[in-house]
């Protein structure tokens, strides 16, 4: 038996002092495997994740017109592009774009007039203006973010401004040749 | 501290020494739960409660943080926020959701055991008596944040809860209706209600917090009490609370939550009502209106006052509810033995287990329907309570007499005699 | 004499409380005697649940997805034509067994209908449910008020043993001394229905689960369609639904209780180790 107290026992690692070590390990990994479902539980929840599809109809929108839509709270922009303006966007070499993309890879094959983005600047999140009726295009005919003045052409291309990305072209399928389903 | 034995303490890590000299927090926690705070060597498991009762609110606080996150306080949609939102669609939301109503429980386990340890060995007694005192304060602090909490899911029992807690207060003559519309913000608990509930919920635990660190402080003036009552005479008395007390606090850490887990995974709804799962119908009570089961002793006192005396039988229910817990402020005063512990108290022994089953019985009574048998058994039982506190003790703590006290806690445990 | 008051208070108060519990338990008791307590109807024939023995009990219970698929269908034939399933979404039946297009298209099939806000007509329509959509309300015209099933299990005590004795208990007979001495409550008052196993004893719900069901529902997995049976896989749907997650809460129980053990074995370890040579 040791000295009743001995400080030494405490301070001088030895024998099964192990234990000690072994307990405030195995303690710590619990606390730490218990913060998980805290932190999980701020991830999306099962019905954000399941928040549906989005159906839009194409019908009535003319060439040269867009609509705004709302897809997983965010708004989406399905623009009827004239033939000017895909001439317009084709015509651009994709060496001076800063996020080189085609219209054609942007659109679905064949239907190269259906343009299909989310409204949501690349740069910080603002939704860009073009979308509306009598809106301000920007200097590339396509849309114009008013917080700090990103331009996008006719293919929803970053062109000008502090934007690092093109608008996302979210998942869509057309279910006929005027109805399309988006996420 | 007030030992003068008491380790000092002396960074080592120079960034522990930058620290200490410009805000001396390493030193205070070092003093406060570290190795410079000496403890009595001879505390048993009874002296765990203390840190457990601390965790129990860690646990509380840190998941309801989250779970309010996910709540909606409104009364249309409080129910659904709770039972499809937190209870099936948030990630491991039903987790968080019984860890809360449960961590409740065994909050209340572990402080109405803590109570009773108290009472035992005496605690409470000079020169410890404001430790009592703001530990009386937390256990009210902690009645109120349990009461409103269980407001919140808006069930059946959330609702009713709410307008029978706050129909106490229409029994104070003149004001008391005026107090209890004030109270709800409406004559029916509604949703201004339920968001100064969610409001004050929130807050109150935070008090409580504050309130423990008084409570720790003025326990750190006298040093902790221990199971003989005898007071610390010397460094023999004493080790120091860092590593003895951690590690035993650690092994009594894991044992709650060896309890807690069976509790929360497995018998998750066994301590609730099963009235709380129907959202809240302000047309229908239902047939058996019962608290949580931690306010049960305090209800079967309302209860049990049925008789009009000068006063009506509903005023008296609540004066002798709040009364009930009023006692326990004047309790130093009421027991003059200069004897702490029971275990050298023969007659107050006695008395000690005959309340601990008085309060059982309470309990059972309140969480029974009210028949005349379980009144009758409530009054009896409250009206021991009351003469235990008032009456009894006071006179059998100035007639006892006590066993012989061991000379000191060293004594005692080594079981050496006179020759200390 | 001032401090004579402030001595002898505590006594006052004291005996002011157990004078007046005194003086009310008098009052209980003389009620006792010159009342009695009589025996309600109520008492004499409302009857405990019966047994039932699911899978999903106890504490390590599990769920059978056969059972519950069975179950689903005797709700979805039968009580759903009365009882909403409000909190319960589509999608939750893939924790049945259901893949994504049967969830789909019993949404899409599901009778009643998501009612929608047309924000330029400013009326009420309505469209088909989608998995990400919650089971729809039923609204119930006739007498009495259908409660919403989705948490009826853990919303009664005893859950599915009293949903289950529910269902089978129109055709039991009453307990015959209680019969005897109650023949008045037997009798249903007008469009209620004699049942021991509800509190009340009568209540607005004929009995749902009957032979006349049975081809409505028909098992198609090989188990005999008895009201029995019927009864005793939709008490399982019904505990699955007021708790889809509770096989998951066995599952992380069983693991945490483990560690937690392992872990208070190690700290008692650690504890004994620091103490040692400290006699206390």
């Amino acid at each position: 038996m040791a000295t009743e107290g001995d400080p030494s026992v405490l301070e001088n690692p030895r024998r099964r002092d192990y234990l000690q070590f072994a307990a405030v390990a195995v303690a710590g990994v619990g606390a730490g495997v218990t913060v998980l479902p805290l932190v999980n539980s701020m991830n999306p929840s099962a019905d954000v994740l399941a928040a549906s599809t989005t159906e839009v109809d194409l019908s009535a929108i003319e060439p040269g017109q867009a609509i705004k839509a709302s897809f997983r709270k965010q708004p989406l922009f399905v623009r009827h592009l004239t033939q000017a303006e895909i001439d317009q966007a084709d015509a651009v070499p994709l060496g001076e774009l800063r996020d080189p993309q085609s219209l054609k890879e942007r659109t679905k094959e064949g239907k190269a007039q259906w343009l299909v983005t989310l409204g949501v600047c690349t740069h910080l999140g603002c939704v860009p203006l073009g979308a509306g009726e009598g809106e301000a295009k920007g200097d590339y005919g396509g849309y114009f973010c008013p917080c700090h003045g990103s331009h996008y052409d006719t293919a929803a291309r970053i062109r000008k401004g502090p934007a690092p990305k093109n608008l996302e072209v979210p998942a869509y399928t057309f279910d006929t040749d005027t109805k399309i389903t988006v996420g | 501290m007030s030992f003068p034995w008491a380790k000092h303490y002396e960074p080592k890590h120079p960034l522990m020494q930058w620290i200490d000299s410009r805000l001396p927090l390493p030193r205070f926690v070092y003093n406060a739960i570290g190795g410079g705070y000496p403890v009595p060597r001879n505390l048993n498991y009874f002296w765990n409660f203390g840190v457990l009762a601390g965790v129990a609110l860690v646990i509380q606080i840190v998941t309801g943080i989250v779970l309010a996150m996910h709540f909606h306080s409104s009364a249309a949609e409080a129910f659904n926020s709770v039972n499809v939102g937190i209870m099936r669609d948030v990630n491991a939301g039903w987790f968080l959701r019984f860890a809360h109503a449960n961590g409740a429980s065994m909050f209340f386990i572990v402080v109405y055991i803590h109570m009773f340890r108290g009472l035992y060995y005496g605690s409470y007694k000079a020169p410890r008596e404001m430790v009592w005192l703001l530990g009386v304060v937390i256990f009210l602090l902690m009645m109120a944040t349990a009461f409103m909490g269980y407001v919140l899911p808006w069930g059946q029992m959330s609702f009713w809860g709410a307008q029978v807690i706050t129909g106490f207060f229409s029994a104070i003559p003149v004001v008391g209706d005026w107090i209890r519309v004030w109270l709800l913000g409406g004559y029916a608990p509604d949703d201004a209600a339920l968001n100064r509930f969610f409001s004050l919920h929130y807050l109150l635990p935070f008090v409580i917090a504050g309130v423990i660190i008084l409570h720790i402080w003025a326990l750190h003036i006298p040093g902790s009490s221990n199971p003989t009552g005898v007071e610390v005479k010397g460094e023999q008395d004493t080790v120091p609370f860092h590593p003895y007390y951690t590690a035993k606090d650690g092994f009594g850490v894991g044992i709650f939550l060896i309890f807690f887990t069976a509790l929360v995974f497995f018998y998750p709804d066994a301590l609730g009502h099963p009235d709380n799962y129907i959202p809240a119908n302000p047309l229908s009570t239902p047939a058996h209106i019962v608290p949580e089961w931690y306010f049960w002793p305090f209800y079967a006192i309302l209860r049990a006052f049925t008789a009009d005396f000068i006063l009506p039988a509903k005023l008296w229910g609540v004066l002798a509810m709040f009364g009930s817990i009023l006692i326990l402020f004047f309790l130093p005063w009421l027991d003059k033995s200069p004897v702490r512990s029971a275990n050298y108290r023969p007659v107050y022994r006695t008395l000690f287990w005959v309340l601990m089953v008085d309060v059982l019985v309470l309990g059972y009574c309140g969480g029974s329907p009210a028949d005349p048998a379980y009144i009758i058994a409530s009054q009896l039982a409250s009206a021991y309570y009351f003469a235990h506190f008032l009456i009894i003790l006071p006179i059998v703590s100035r007639l006892e007499r006590p066993r012989p006290l061991p000379g000191s806690i060293t004594e005692a445990v080594l079981g050496t005699t006179k020759t200390a | 004499m001032t401090s004579l008051l402030m001595r002898s208070i505590k006594f006052l108060v004291g005996l002011g409380f157990v004078g007046v519990l005194l003086i009310a338990l008098w009052g209980t008791i003389s009620g006792l005697i010159r009342e009695g307590t009589p025996q309600t109807a109520e008492q004499a024939l409302h009857e405990h649940p019966k047994e039932l023995h699911l899978p999903s009990n106890g504490p390590f219970g599990k769920f059978d997805l056969a059972q519950l698929q069975r179950g689903f269908k005797v709700y979805e034939k039968v009580c759903a034509q009365c009882h909403s399933l409000n909190l319960v979404s589509f999608r939750e039946l893939a924790g049945l067994g259901y893949n994504e297009a049967e969830i789909k298209k019993i949404a899409k099939d599901w009778p009643v209908k998501q009612p929608v806000f047309d924000n330029k007509a400013g009326t009420w329509g309505e469209r088909d449910n989608t998995p990400a959509d919650r089971f729809p309300k039923v609204y119930y015209a006739a007498n009495g008020t259908p409660p919403d099933l989705s948490l009826i299990t853990k919303a009664r005590h005893d859950g599915a043993a009293y949903v289950y004795s529910l269902m089978v208990g129109y055709t039991e007979k009453p307990d015959a001394e209680g019969a005897k001495k109650f023949p008045e409550a037997l009798k249903s008052p007008e469009g209620l229905h004699f049942n021991k196993y509800f509190a009340n004893l009568h209540l607005a719900m004929p009995a749902p689960l009957t032979d006349a069901q049975i081809d409505t529902v028909k098992y198609t997995d090989g188990t005999p369609t008895t009201v029995d049976q019927m009864a005793q896989d939709v008490s399982a749907f019904l505990v699955w639904t007021a708790e889809p997650t509770m096989q998951q809460r066995h599952r992380f129980g069983v693991a945490v209780l483990i560690f937690l053990i392992f872990a208070t074995i190690l700290g008692y370890g650690a504890y004994r180790n620091v103490w040692r040579g400290m006699k206390h």
